[in-house]
């Protein structure tokens, strides 16, 4: 069976970059590093279940430089997925789909989660 | 030739009234997770001794915090499932698609139950 080779529409290449579709693909993103943010909290998890040693080895990775940087990068996905989602349900919803209120809406999502994430960290290492 | 009549054929090929559930149950699971996870990352940031496994597991004993985190578990890693599951539609084809699906959603259900056995025993005190 030989593929047929159609001509393609012109794709995403072609489309200018926007709040809407930037913030978009991050939730898509962000969905995707959370999964593998799960992994590492079921490894966490499991590491207490399997007793002091196992925990130490894990925590030892998850507190040295690379493993901050990691955690760092959850968090921040985590909180602009949290944010955007919420922004999401609302659509859902019914509301919010106002070009000008859907722009601010992406803004004050991607600021916020920005913001939250710096606090959470702040109140981690006092 | 089919001796099936056309109404048949058409009943056999329905929906199922299914078409709606994956959108659902990710828009479920995700107002789920909003507490869930706010309560996690509240609660991660206010046990003293993260480092010690002792601290860690007499946290997780409490019968709260037990049924909270496998909660958690159980919401995250169904909502994960969901939501890789439209990633991989989107960007991989063919064999490998049905492959790599397959392969998430056993690793999901693995990383749930695995998850959810180890709160159970620590707990039962056995951790």
């Amino acid at each position: 069976m030989s593929e047929i080779q159609r001509p393609l529409s012109p794709h995403l290449s072609v489309y200018k970059w926007t709040v809407a579709s930037s913030l978009s693909i991050l939730h898509r993103l962000s969905g995707v590093v959370l999964s593998l943010g799960a992994l590492a909290l079921i490894a966490w998890i499991l590491a207490a279940a399997a007793g002091s040693e196992a925990y130490d080895q894990v925590f030892a990775i998850l507190s040295g430089p690379f493993g901050l940087l990691i955690l760092f990068g959850f968090s921040l996905s985590f909180f602009y997925h949290l944010g955007n989602g919420i922004r999401h349900l609302f659509w859902d919803a019914g509301y919010g789909f106002d070009k000008k209120i859907a722009r601010i809406s992406g803004w004050c999502t991607l600021i916020i989660s920005i913001l939250v994430t710096l606090i959470f960290w702040v109140e981690v290492w006092s | 030739m089919s001796l099936q009549s056309p109404l048949g054929r058409f009943l056999g090929h329905g929906s199922a009234k299914e078409g709606a559930h994956h959108w659902w149950m990710q828009r479920v699971s995700a107002l789920a997770l909003i507490p869930l996870t706010l309560w996690f990352v509240w609660a991660i940031a206010g046990i003293e001794d993260l480092q010690d496994q002792a601290a860690v597991v007499a946290w997780m004993s409490g019968a709260f915090n037990g049924i909270a985190l496998i909660l958690l578990i159980i919401a995250v890693t169904y909502h994960s499932m969901l939501g890789v599951q439209v990633v991989v539609e989107d960007y991989v084809h063919g064999a490998t698609k049905v492959i790599t699906m397959i392969i998430l959603q056993l690793a999901h259900i693995v990383l749930s139950v695995a998850g959810i056995y180890s709160v159970i025993i620590i707990s039962l005190g056995a951790g």
